[in-house]
C-alpha cells in the first residue's frame, strides 16, 4: 500500500520516467501520419538579399516532390504576431514590421526562407532543395546593434528609422538619479557585453499540419512549450483559421528553455499547406537550422555605473543598455529587454535611485527573445558585476558589501510587500539568510586565507558572488495588459473525479522536463487524501483541455498548480455538501482531511471515492446541487512570485593558459514552499549549467556577412559533463503570500544566479594575482583571460 | 540503386532492402519504428542517437545502414531483458537523471558502454565518458550519479 497523505515537500520519483528510459517518449518527430509528407526549406543564404528571381520548374520535376510553395503563395496571409507592445518613450507604438511565413522579396537574415519543398520522403524534399534556383542580390548588411542605430547603417526594414523598434524608460527621472550619483564617493562604471546565446534544447523543433476534409478540421503536432497560445496566435493572428476547427497538441518535447514558446513561421506552414496537398506534413529541424532559426537570447550592450557612499551603500543606479532584437519581432522578445529587465534592476538592495534605458534594435540576425531566465539574468548580471566590482574597487569584502545594501527581511503578510523604484513590488523575502547559509556551507572566512596562501605560491584562486531576485509566475493579466501584454496570462486546471475516486487533471501547463506529471498528482494526491497512482496529469492537447497559457517565466506550480487548487477548493466544497446529506448532518458541520468527509467531533464519515460514486450515482443527494464532481478553475495570480537566491562560484585560473576550471559551485535558493525537492533540486543543478555555460563557454558569434560563424556542436561550445563540479545546493523557504500553495517557481533561478557569480569569480582571482581588471567578455575563453592576465 | 542488409536489432532478425545513403538512425527509427533513438544534431555532437553495435557505443548518425549489415544492434528498447529494466535505467530515475528524456537514451547507452569496460568508474572518468553526450537539462550532475548507482548495482 501506498501513502496516502504527506506527498507535498517529498522528493517522489517521477511518474513519467520509465516511458524515457525505455525509448517509449513521443515526441514530435516520432509521430507518423498516414500519407504523411515531408517539408524542407530552401534559406536565404544571405543577411540583406533582394530575391530577384525564382525559379522552381526542374525542383517540381524532382522525384516525390509533391509541391513547392514560395513567398507568392503565402503573401495574403499575415505574418507572425508579437505578443508584447512597448512603446517609445514619446508615447508613439513600437514598430512592427510583418514577419512573413516565406519571403518574397528581400531576406532580412541568414536562414530566412524563402521556399518550401514538400516531397514524400525527408530525402527526396532535401534533394528537391538543391533544384530551386534563386537569383540573389546580396545587400549591405548590419549584425551588431550598436553599430545598427548609427546614421546610415543598412536598414533591416525601410520603414524603420535607425533600426529603431522603440527606445523605452523606467525607474526615477534621470536628473534625480545624476543627483544622487553626483554625490557618491564611490562610482563603479562597467561597460560590457551580454553576449548572445542558442538555447540549444537537444530536441529540435518539430512540427506536423494534417487536415482533414470531412470535418474541415486541422491538427498541429509542436514541439511547443504552450499549445492553445500558438492555437490562438497561428489561428486569429495569421491564418484566419477558426479556432474551434484547429487542434494543436505538444506530445513529450525535448526541453524548451523559452525557445518552444514562441509561433515560428513553420508551425503555421505546415498547418496551412497540408490542406492545400490534402496530406499530413512534417517538418524536423536540422541543428543547423535551430542556430539560424530558433530565437536566440541575450544580446544587450551595455554601460552601468552603480554610485556607493563612503559606508558602501548604493546610492544610485544608472542603467543604458542597446538590446538587439534580431531582423523580426519574435512573439516575446519586446519585453525581455524592457519589463523582464528594467524592473529587475532594485536586485536585492535598497537603491534608491535607479533609472534604466533602454533602445531595441533591429539587425540582420536571428531574432532574439526569452531564453531561460530572459531579462532577469541580464539584470541580474549587471548588478552583481557591479556589487563585486565595487567591493574589489574599494577594498571591502563583497559579502559585507551585500549585507550593508540589503532589504531587511518581510514575509508579505504582518510586513508589507517591497515596493521597488521600477515597478515592481516584492511579495516576500529574506535575503540576508541565503547570504549566510551560502557563506556557512561555502567555508567563506578560510576561503580567503586559502586565496592569500594560493597567491603566495602563483596559483589564482577566486570567489564569486550572486545575490538574485527573479520576478516569476508571469503574472496578473490587468498588471501585465498594463505594460503592453497582449495576452492575459492566467492558467486554468481542472479536477475531473470519476465515478470510482480515481481523479483525471487537465492542466494548461506544459511539461518539456519540469515533471509536472510528478509534481502536479503529489499537490492533487496530498490535498485530496488519495493516492498518487489514483491521480493522472494530463496536459498539452488543446482538444481536452480548456483554454491555457503553458509553461515559461517559472510560473507552471505558482500559476498553474493554483489554478488546480481552486478547482480541488471546490471539489472538497461539493463533496462536503453530498457527504452532509447522506450522513444527515450540515454541510458546516463537515470537515475533509486525510481523504475522509467527517461530522466534526464524531467517526461518523465518508470516504472520498465513496462521495465521488455519490456525486455520479445520485440516488441519495441534496435537491439543489447538479450531479458530477468536475471543475475547471482559472487562476489570475495577485502578483508576479520574487524567487532569490545566493550563488558562490569558486573558480582556479591557470596562468599559463588561462583555462578557468570551476572547482566549486554553492546554490542556495528561496523558491517558496518546495513541492518536489529533487525536481526543484535538479532544475537548480540545470539552469546552473546552462548560466556556467554563458559565463565560460557559449556565445554564437556572426561574421560581418551575418554568418553564424559557430552554428554546429563542431563550433558552438555547450557545457559538457566534464566542465562541471558537483554542485552543492541547499534551500531557505519564504512562502509566497498570495497563492494558494506558497509556492514561487524555479525552472529559471539557476541560469539567473550562476553566471555572475562564476565571472565574479574569475575576476576576483585576477585581482588576487594583481590583475586589476574590471571585465572580461564573455564566454571568459582561455584565450581571453590569458590576454587579460597580460594586459 | 537499393541494397540488401540483415541486421539483427535487439534480438531480432531484420532484412531490409534500403537507399546506400540512408543513415542507420534513420534506418532504425523509420524503417523499423524503434523511436527511442533520438537526433539531435547534424554533426554527431550531441550524442542522443547513440546505441550499441556489437556492443560498442556508436553514435548511429555516423553510419549507414548499409555498414551495419550484419552486425547486432542494441538500442534504448532493447536494454531491458525480461521486462526488468537494466540498472542503468534504474539508476536513472532513482537519482533523477533525466528531465525531458530527450538525451537520456543515448546518455544510457554510452554509460552502458563504460560499465561494461570500466565496472567501478571515478567520477572523473564518468564525466570523461560522457563528453559526447549533451544533455541541457540536468547540468550532468544527477547523471554523474546515475551511473555511479548503476556501478554499485551492477
Amino acid at each position: 500500500m501506498s501513502t496516502t497523505t504527506g506527498y507535498i515537500g517529498k522528493p517522489v520519483k517521477r511518474v513519467e520516467d520509465k516511458r524515457f528510459t525505455t525509448g517509449k517518449g513521443n515526441y514530435t518527430d516520432d509521430i507518423i501520419l498516414p500519407g504523411m509528407t515531408h517539408g524542407a526549406f530552401v534559406r536565404s543564404p544571405y543577411a540583406n538579399a533582394k530575391i530577384k528571381r525564382i525559379d522552381t520548374t526542374r525542383a517540381k520535376s524532382m522525384p516525390g516532390v509533391v509541391a513547392i510553395f514560395t513567398g507568392a503563395d503565402v503573401a495574403a496571409l499575415n505574418g507572425v504576431p508579437c505578443g508584447w507592445q512597448v512603446n517609445f518613450k514619446n508615447g508613439a507604438t513600437m514598430k512592427e514590421p510583418k514577419h512573413p511565413l516565406l519571403v518574397a522579396d528581400r531576406t532580412k537574415h541568414v536562414g530566412d526562407p524563402v521556399a518550401f519543398i514538400v516531397a514524400d520522403t525527408r530525402e527526396q524534399a532535401v534533394d528537391a532543395l538543391e533544384a530551386v534556383i534563386v537569383d540573389y542580390e546580396k545587400l549591405p548588411n548590419v549584425v551588431n546593434a550598436s553599430e545598427a542605430v548609427k546614421s546610415g547603417a543598412p536598414l533591416v526594414h525601410d520603414d524603420v528609422p535607425n533600426n529603431i523598434c522603440f527606445d523605452w524608460e523606467l525607474g526615477n527621472p534621470k536628473a534625480e538619479v545624476d543627483e544622487a550619483m553626483s554625490k557618491a564617493a564611490h562610482v563603479t562604471k562597467l561597460d560590457f557585453v551580454n553576449q548572445r546565446l542558442a538555447p540549444n534544447a537537444i530536441e529540435p523543433r518539430s512540427y506536423i499540419g494534417s487536415y482533414d476534409s470531412t470535418s474541415g478540421r486541422y491538427t498541429l503536432y509542436t514541439s511547443t512549450q504552450n499549445p492553445h497560445l500558438i492555437r490562438l496566435l497561428m489561428c486569429a493572428f495569421v491564418l484566419g483559421l477558426p479556432e474551434h476547427k484547429v487542434r494543436v497538441v505538444g506530445p513529450d518535447v525535448g526541453g524548451g528553455f523559452g525557445s518552444k514558446i514562441y509561433h515560428y513561421t513553420e508551425e503555421a506552414l505546415v498547418t496551412w499547406c497540408s490542406q492545400k496537398i490534402g496530406r499530413p506534413i512534417k517538418w524536423t529541424s536540422e541543428r543547423a537550422e535551430s542556430f539560424l532559426l530558433d530565437a536566440h537570447g541575450r544580446d544587450h550592450i551595455t554601460k552601468a555605473e552603480m554610485g556607493f557612499d563612503k559606508e558602501g551603500k548604493i546610492l544610485a543606479l544608472r542603467v543604458k543598455t542597446i538590446a538587439n532584437l534580431g531582423a523580426y519581432l519574435s512573439t516575446f522578445s519586446t519585453c525581455v529587454p524592457t519589463y523582464l529587465h528594467g524592473t529587475l534592476l532594485q536586485g536585492l538592495y535598497t537603491t534608491p535611485k535607479i533609472n534604466v534605458d533602454v533602445t531595441g534594435v533591429f539587425t540582420h540576425t536571428t531574432v532574439v527573445d526569452a531564453y531561460r531566465g530572459a531579462g532577469r539574468p541580464e539584470a541580474t548580471y549587471l548588478l552583481e558585476r557591479l556589487i563585486d566590482l565595487g567591493a574589489l574597487e574599494m577594498g571591502v569584502d563583497p559579502a559585507e558589501l551585500r549585507f550593508k545594501n540589503f532589504i531587511p527581511p518581510f514575509d508579505g503578510v504582518k510586513q508589507p510587500g517591497y515596493q521597488t523604484q521600477v515597478a515592481l513590488q516584492y511579495d516576500s523575502g529574506n535575503y540576508e539568510g541565503v547570504l549566510k547559509k551560502g557563506l556557512e556551507i561555502f567555508g567563506y572566512k578560510d576561503f580567503r586565507k586559502q586565496q592569500k596562501e594560493a597567491a603566495k605560491n602563483g596559483k589564482l584562486l577566486g570567489v564569486g558572488f550572486s545575490t538574485y531576485i527573479e520576478a516569476c509566475g508571469i503574472a496578473p493579466s490587468a498588471v501585465v495588459g498594463s505594460l503592453g501584454a497582449r495576452a492575459g496570462l492566467y492558467e486554468v486546471g481542472e479536477v475531473r473525479v470519476q465515478p470510482t475516486g480515481k481523479v483525471s487533471v487537465f492542466t494548461g501547463s506544459h511539461s518539456h522536463g519540469q515533471g509536472h506529471e510528478t509534481t502536479f498528482a503529489q499537490v492533487v494526491a496530498d490535498k485530496l487524501g488519495i493516492a498518487m497512482e489514483d491521480v493522472e496529469i494530463v496536459h498539452g492537447d488543446s482538444d481536452s483541455i480548456a483554454f491555457g497559457m503553458g509553461t515559461y517565466g517559472s510560473r507552471s506550480i505558482a500559476v498553474g498548480g493554483s489554478a488546480i487548487m481552486k478547482s480541488i477548493d471546490k471539489i472538497i466544497d461539493k463533496g462536503k455538501k453530498i457527504a452532509a446529506h447522506k450522513l444527515e448532518a450540515s454541510s458546516e458541520d463537515i470537515e475533509f482531511a486525510g481523504g475522509k468527509f467527517t461530522i466534526k467531533g464524531t467517526d461518523k464519515s465518508m470516504g472520498f471515492g465513496e462521495v465521488a460514486l455519490n456525486a455520479y450515482v445520485p440516488h441519495v443527494y441534496p435537491k439543489d446541487l447538479e450531479p458530477g464532481l468536475d471543475f475547471v478553475s482559472f487562476y489570475d495570480p495577485a502578483n508576479f512570485t520574487y524567487p532569490f537566491g545566493c550563488h558562490i562560484a569558486m573558480v582556479e585560473v591557470d596562468k599559463e593558459t588561462g583555462k578557468v576550471d570551476l572547482k566549486r559551485f554553492v546554490a542556495v535558493d528561496d523558491v517558496g514552499t518546495v513541492i518536489n525537492p529533487m525536481i526543484v533540486e535538479g532544475q537548480i543543478h540545470g539552469g546552473v549549467a546552462q548560466g556556467v555555460g554563458q559565463a565560460l563557454f557559449e556565445g554564437v558569434e556572426f561574421d560581418e556577412d551575418g554568418q553564424v560563424s559557430n552554428g554546429s556542436y563542431m563550433d558552438y561550445c555547450m557545457p559538457r559533463a566534464d566542465n562541471m563540479p558537483m554542485f552543492e545546493t541547499a534551500s531557505q523557504v519564504t512562502p509566497c503570500p498570495h497563492n494558494p500553495l506558497g509556492v514561487k517557481g524555479a525552472g529559471e533561478a539557476g541560469c539567473i544566479g550562476a553566471t555572475p557569480a562564476v565571472v565574479n569569480a574569475v575576476i576576483d582571482a585576477l585581482w588576487s594575482g594583481g590583475k586589476k581588471v574590471k571585465d572580461i567578455r564573455m564566454p571568459l575563453t582561455p584565450e581571453r583571460v590569458w590576454n587579460a592576465l597580460q594586459g | 540503386m537499393n541494397m540488401k542488409i540483415k541486421i539483427k536489432v535487439n534480438g531480432v532478425d531484420y532484412s531490409h532492402e534500403v537507399e546506400p545513403r540512408l543513415l542507420l538512425v534513420h534506418y532504425l527509427r523509420d524503417t523499423l519504428r524503434l523511436t527511442g533513438t533520438h537526433i539531435g544534431c547534424d554533426t554527431s555532437g550531441c550524442g542522443a542517437c547513440t546505441i550499441h553495435v556489437n556492443g560498442k557505443a556508436v553514435k548511429s548518425c555516423t553510419l549507414l545502414a548499409v555498414q551495419a549489415d550484419g552486425s547486432n544492434i542494441t538500442t534504448i528498447e532493447g536494454l531491458a531483458k525480461n521486462g526488468t529494466l537494466h540498472p542503468l535505467q534504474e539508476g536513472f530515475h532513482q537519482e533523477h537523471g533525466l528531465q525531458c528524456g530527450f538525451c537520456t537514451p543515448g546518455m544510457i547507452m554510452t554509460a552502458a558502454d563504460l560499465l561494461s569496460t570500466n565496472p567501478k568508474p571515478t567520477e572523473e572518468e564518468i564525466r570523461i565518458a560522457l563528453e559526447g553526450n549533451l544533455c541541457r537539462c540536468t547540468g550532468y550532475h544527477n547523471i554523474v550519479k546515475s551511473i555511479q548507482y548503476a556501478a554499485k548495482k551492477m
